[in-house]
């Protein structure tokens, strides 16, 4: 038997005698399940947030902001063109956003484009009932996997970085490695490296309960429950702009998780995620 | 071993990147549009009713500063009623105002502006907060509701109160309504002041309601009549407010 390090020590097929591959089991249940819920919850999230998004397409700073107070973010169209303003920068995103072409081809001058949100047609209503239904399941997969993760010992074990992980040495020798995308082999693979542990902590520890705390900040019902929400992120404008900041970069991390699945080995990746077995890549 | 990406990685990436394309493109097959789906969706609006009552209970809504309010704050909704009999009270001041309190009341009653006005107020600087996503802050000066509850009496089945107002869309006179926690709430006020000045039409002269915990379409303009009733069942198309049965907003609006 060996150590996983992912709870359960299994070796489910050493044939490092025989020369075949080592399996080991990776992912327990709770992970599986959690990872499967979040790939459905997390993409009518985003994509109905971006339809709530496109109703007031303006960020601001603080507990108020409307038309007339100075926005940091605007998404909006001028002059037969579409533009994202972050700050005193104006990027033409004629196309995309502000101004796009809809699926019937009548041009559309609104934020974010059709095929990225749901519904594709604007309708803030049914986005909203969308949003706050699915947000009971996001919210509760959250919590309960945090909490599992504390009382199986999945974070202290295999998510959080040990000291010697996290010398900036040893960080930035990792990042060099990635970059030339050389990835852990063999007995190496067995545990999360570094940038994982760190991308993996930074999602369910930041920005997973970022994402839900500002989502709860918004309501003026929670604000007289939880008055201190609105002290902890400045405001309940200055929370929609975090919850806008924190969903963006989850997307961020969506992107750079799943080129790494497919540069990995996907086949071999997706399905430690089905089944929780997962063959050590060769050395 | 140095990787090499391969036909199948791209593939693979390919399909990956394309889902989201795919579900939105067919917008779920259809489900988004569909109304039993989304009817099932809007249920769960009444858990976030029911768990965020137990959670805050009576609590108030969260007051300001005078430096903190909006330095503008925007009208929005209508902002001129079309009704001729508003517009004639409207030119004269509203001295000819009166509301009415009816429906399942004890003791239907008729109060002029200027009794209204007489009475005990509360003055907040509190923050409105549209469905669409902005806020504004600003002081509002108006008579509790309770008050007004207080003299006219509530019938025993009386379970919600209806605010009936002078401005239309398309025809279609502004209606909203909420229940008895909120209209007994200590910030539920008809407001007929704004910022230290009578309230503008723009904003809903002369009585606008405030409900401080909910969302800015519960926060009727231009209130000309208020009813009791015991259900919502025969107000408009049955959803309690002129949005909610016109595109589905949710009654609630607390979140």
């Amino acid at each position: 038997m060996t150590d996983t390090g992912f709870g359960v020590d299994a070796n489910l097929q050493d044939d490092a005698k025989s020369g075949g591959p080592t399996v080991v089991y990776r992912h327990r249940l709770a992970t599986r399940v959690w990872h499967w819920t979040n790939v459905v919850t997390l993409f009518i999230m985003l994509m109905s947030g971006l339809t709530i998004f496109n109703a007031h397409p303006r960020l601001y700073w603080g507990q108020y902001g409307a038309n007339n107070d100075h926005a940091w973010l605007q998404i909006g169209s001028a002059d037969n063109r579409g533009y994202l303003r972050v700050g005193d920068t104006t990027v033409d995103t004629t196309g995309v956003l502000g101004r796009w072409t809809s699926a019937s081809g009548n041009t559309v001058n609104r934020a974010f484009p059709y095929w990225a949100t749901i519904p594709s047609s604007y309708n803030l209503a049914v986005a909203r009932h969308w949003h706050l239904f699915f947000a009971w399941i996001f919210a509760f997969g959250i919590l309960l996997y945090a909490l599992w993760s504390v009382v199986s010992r999945h974070l202290t074990r295999d998510l959080l970085p040990t000291r010697k992980e996290i010398a900036p040495a040893h960080i930035l020798h990792d990042v060099a490695q990635h970059a030339r995308l050389r990835f852990p082999k063999g007995e190496a693979a067995r545990h999360y490296n570094v940038l994982q542990k760190l991308s993996y902590c930074g999602v369910l520890l930041v920005l997973l309960p970022a994402v839900v705390l500002t989502g709860l900040t918004m309501s003026p019902t929670m604000n007289a429950a939880w008055p201190f929400l609105l002290d902890i992120f400045g405001g309940r404008q200055s929370a929609r702009s975090i919850h806008f900041i924190a969903a963006t970069l989850l997307v961020l991390f969506i992107l750079v998780h799943v080129a790494m699945v497919v540069l990995a080995g996907p086949i071999n990746e997706i399905r430690s995620m089905i089944t929780g077995r997962y063959r050590l890549p060769k050395e | 071993m140095v990787f090499s990406p391969t036909r199948r990685t791209f593939l693979t990436a390919g399909l990956v990147g394309a889902a989201p394309l795919v579900l939105s493109g067919c917008d779920v097959f259809g489900l988004a549009q569909s109304q039993g789906v989304n009817d099932a969706l809007g249920s769960s609006e009444d858990l976030a009713r029911h768990v965020q009552r137990l959670l805050g209970g009576e609590a108030l809504a969260p007051e300001f500063e005078e430096a903190e309010m909006s330095p503008v704050f925007r009208t929005n909704g209508n902002t001129m009623p079309a009704d001729s009999a508003y517009q004639a009270l409207a030119q004269r001041n509203f001295a000819g105002f009166s509301l009415a309190v009816d429906g399942l009341v004890e003791r239907p009653m008729q109060f002029t502006l200027a009794e209204i006005m007489a009475m005990p107020s509360r003055t907040q600087i509190t923050r409105h907060d549209c469905v669409e996503g902005w806020s504004a802050i600003g002081k509002w000066t108006g008579v509790p509701l309770a008050r007004l509850l207080d003299q006219t009496g509530l019938k025993q089945d009386a379970r919600y109160v209806v605010f009936h107002c002078a401005d239309d869309f398309s025809g279609s006179k502004y209606y909203e309504s909420i229940d008895l926690d909120a209209a007994h709430h200590p910030q539920t006020i008809l407001a007929y002041g704004m910022n230290d000045a009578p309230l503008p039409i723009g904003h809903g002269a002369p009585l606008r309601l405030r409900v401080e915990r909910q969302l800015g379409y519960k926060q009727a303009k231009f209130v000309m009549r208020i009813e009791a009733v015991a259900s919502l069942d025969s107000l408009g198309a049955g959803r309690g407010g002129y949005w909610e049965d016109a595109i589905g907003y949710d009654w609630y609006a607390g979140i």
